[in-house]
C-alpha cells in the first residue's frame, strides 16, 4: 500500500500490489525421527498394556463389576462432598487471610504470615491426624455448660474437612494475594478520591479484577484438592479411596480396586479439567487469551505430529 | 481562613530523603481555573495528590472549603483524621488521573454510577439519570454500555471526567489528563474541561497544555524543584516571564 515511500526498498513485499501471488506449495520438511520414535513409542504401550491385559493375576471382572458398586458410589460422593467443602471454605478463609495479610495494621497482617507459615510449613498428612486425635490433647470443647466432647463433634469426616480446609487456605490466600497485586494501583486511587472506604475498595474494585490473575491457580488448587483427599483414607472419613481399600482387603483384590480408584479420580480431574478451561475462557473475555480454540481442537492439534501451533497453554 | 477554596501555607512532603515540596504558598479562588504547570519532578502532581490526602503532608497547613486537610486541630495539637471522615472530604474533591484508571470491569455507565450508588447511597433510578446525562454531556451517550478497554484513550478521560462529576463535586483535580493520550485525541478532551470551566467549576490542572492555560486559565503558578516560582494570570506569566527558570522553561514547551 505505502508503494510510493519504498520505492526502490529492497525486497519490500507492499511493493506487488497489482500482481497476484499464487499460494505457495512446497515440500514440506520430512520429520522421520517423529515418525519411528512414535513406532517405537506405540509399540511399547501396546506391549505393556498386553501383559497387563492377559495378567492372570489381574481379575479384570473384579474391576469392571466394582466400578459401579454403591458402596465405591458412595466414597465417590464423600470425595466430591469433601473437596467441594474443602475449597469453598479454603476460598473464602483464603481471601480473609490474604486481605489481612496486606493490610496496614501490623496486628492482622503478623496473624496472617503466621498462619501461613505453620499451615503451608506442615504436611496436610499430619495436620489431617493431629485434628482426628484432637481429643488426646482437649477431651472436651467449648466451655461451662456449653461444653462437648470431642470425639463427639470431631468425627473423621469433620476432622477431614477441617485438616482440607484450613491447609487450603493458606495456599488460597497466597493465591488471592498475588492476584490482588496483579490489579493496578490506580485503580484504588481512583476508588479513593472518589471517597470509597478500604473495604468498598477492595470488595467492589480490587477483588472482581483479581479474579482474572485467581481463576487458573484455583482450578489447579481443585485439581490438586480432589487426589489430596485420598489421604483421608488414615482417618477413614469414608472417601472413595477408603471404600475401595476396605474391599480390597475384604476380597483380595489390592491392584484392582486400586485400579477402580484411579479410574474414578481420573473422570473427576478430567471433569474438573474442562470445568476450569470454561472458567478460564468466560474470565478472559475481552483479552487475548478469550479467543482460543476449544479443548477439542487444541488436542487434536498436539496429536498431529509435527505441529507446535496450538499447543496446551 | 477567606473563601479561598484551597488555601496552602507553607506545605513541605518528602518521600523518603527526597524533599518534594518545599514550603507551597498559595490560595485557589472558587470558580477560578488554576493551572500548575513546571517540569517534571517539580512536584506539582505530589501538591494536587495533597489537596484530596492522597498523599500525606508533611508540614504546613492545607485547606479545602476552609476545611483543614486529613488532620483536625485541638489547641495547637494536630489530630490524624480516620479512614471515614478522609473518605467523607474526598466525596466533596473530583480527581481526573493521567492514566484515567477507569474500573476495567464496569460499563462506561457503571463507572458513573459506582461512587454515587455506593458511597452517597443514593437510590440507583436517579443515580441512572444523572449519570446518562453526564455521558451525554462528555459527548459519550452512545457507549454507555462499552467497556473501558473499548474506548479510546480520549473517550476513557472523558467518562473519567464524567465520574468525578457524578459525585457533583465543589473542587476538581486534573492530574496532567491529556499527557498520555495520541495527539489527535487531546482536542477532545480539553474542549470538555472548557466546557466545565465555563460552567463555573473550580479546578485546578496540572497540565503542559499551554495554549489551554492561556485560553482557560484564571491563574496559573509555575513550580520548580518544590517550590512555587512565579505565579499569576497565565496570560502575564506565559508571555513576560520574570524569571529565569520560568523563561527556560517555557521556552521548552512553548
Amino acid at each position: 500500500m505505502s508503494s510510493d515511500l519504498d520505492a526502490g526498498g529492497t525486497g519490500s513485499p507492499s511493493g506487488a500490489g497489482d500482481r497476484r501471488r499464487e499460494p505457495i506449495a512446497a515440500v514440506p520438511v520430512r520429520r522421520w525421527g517423529q515418525w519411528v520414535s512414535a513406532a517405537v513409542v506405540v509399540l511399547l504401550v501396546a506391549a505393556l498394556g498386553y501383559s497387563v491385559a492377559i495378567n492372570d493375576n489381574l481379575q479384570w471382572s473384579a474391576v469392571g463389576d466394582n466400578l459401579t458398586e454403591p458402596t465405591v458410589l458412595r466414597g465417590l460422593w464423600v470425595t466430591v462432598q469433601l473437596t467441594v467443602l474443602a475449597m469453598v471454605a479454603g476460598i473464602v478463609l483464603g481471601v480473609v487471610v490474604a486481605v489481612m495479610r496486606l493490610s496496614a495494621n501490623p496486628v492482622l497482617s503478623t496473624v496472617s504470615w503466621f498462619y501461613i507459615w505453620l499451615f503451608r510449613g506442615t504436611p496436610v498428612l499430619v495436620q489431617l491426624l493431629l485434628w482426628f486425635n484432637l481429643a488426646l490433647f482437649f477431651p472436651t470443647l467449648g466451655a461451662g455448660p456449653l461444653s462437648v466432647d470431642t470425639n463427639d463433634l470431631i468425627k473423621p469426616f469433620v476432622a477431614a474437612l477441617l485438616a482440607l480446609a484450613l491447609n487450603e487456605a493458606a495456599y488460597m490466600a497466597e493465591v488471592v494475594r498475588a492476584g490482588i497485586l496483579a490489579v493496578d494501583e490506580g485503580q484504588t486511587e481512583a476508588a479513593h478520591a472518589l471517597g470509597m472506604s478500604q473495604g468498598q475498595t477492595m470488595r467492589r474494585i480490587v477483588l472482581p479484577q483479581a479474579m482474572r490473575v485467581i481463576i487458573p491457580p484455583t482450578g489447579n488448587e481443585t485439581i490438586t484438592m480432589l487426589k489430596t483427599t485420598s489421604l483421608v483414607l488414615v482417618v477413614g472419613a469414608g472417601d472413595l479411596l477408603t471404600r475401595t481399600s476396605a474391599i480390597a482387603a475384604r476380597e483380595f483384590t489390592t491392584i484392582e480396586m486400586l485400579l477402580v480408584a484411579s479410574v474414578w479420580y481420573l473422570v473427576l480431574t478430567s471433569v474438573a479439567s474442562y470445568g476450569q478451561y470454561h472458567l478460564e475462557r468466560r474470565f478472559a473475555r475481552g483479552t487475548s487469551a478469550g479467543a482460543q480454540a476449544s479443548v477439542g481442537r487444541r488436542i487434536l492439534a498436539n496429536l498431529r505430529p509435527g505441529r507446535v501451533e496450538g499447543g496446551v497453554r | 481562613m477567606t473563601g479561598a477554596m484551597v488555601r496552602s501555607e507553607d506545605v513541605h512532603k518528602s518521600f523518603g530523603h527526597v524533599h518534594v515540596l518545599k514550603g507551597i504558598d498559595l490560595e485557589v479562588a472558587p470558580r477560578d481555573v488554576f493551572c500548575l504547570v513546571g517540569p517534571s519532578g517539580s512536584g506539582k502532581s505530589t501538591f494536587l495528590r495533597c489537596i484530596n490526602h492522597l498523599e500525606k503532608v508533611d508540614a504546613g497547613r492545607l485547606y479545602v472549603d476552609g476545611r483543614l486537610v486529613g488532620y483536625r486541630e485541638v489547641g495547637d495539637k494536630l489530630y490524624e483524621l480516620r479512614e471515614k471522615e478522609v473518605a467523607a472530604h474526598r466525596r466533596d474533591i473530583g480527581m481526573v488521573f493521567q492514566r484515567f484508571n477507569l474500573f476495567g470491569h464496569m460499563t462506561a455507565l457503571e463507572n458513573v454510577m459506582e461512587a454515587p450508588v455506593r458511597v452517597r447511597r443514593e437510590p440507583k433510578a436517579v443515580v441512572r439519570d444523572r449519570a446518562e446525562k453526564l455521558l451525554d454531556r462528555v459527548g459519550l451517550a452512545a457507549k454507555s454500555g462499552s467497556y473501558p478497554a473499548q474506548l479510546s484513550g480520549g473517550q476513557q478521560q472523558r467518562v473519567a471526567i464524567a465520574r468525578a462529576l457524578a459525585m457533583e463535586p465543589k473542587l476538581m483535580l486534573f492530574d496532567e489528563p491529556t499527557s498520555a493520550l495520541d495527539p489527535e485525541l487531546v482536542g477532545e478532551v480539553l474542549d470538555v474541561m472548557r466546557d466545565l470551566a465555563a460552567s463555573g467549576m473550580t479546578m485546578i490542572v496540572v497540565t503542559h497544555e499551554m495554549g489551554f492555560a492561556r485560553e482557560v486559565g484564571d491563574a496559573l503558578v509555575f513550580m520548580d524543584d518544590g517550590i512555587v516560582v512565579e505565579a499569576g494570570h497565565p496570560r502575564d506569566v506565559l508571555s513576560n516571564p520574570q524569571h529565569a527558570r520560568t523563561r527556560s522553561f517555557l521556552s521548552k514547551v512553548l
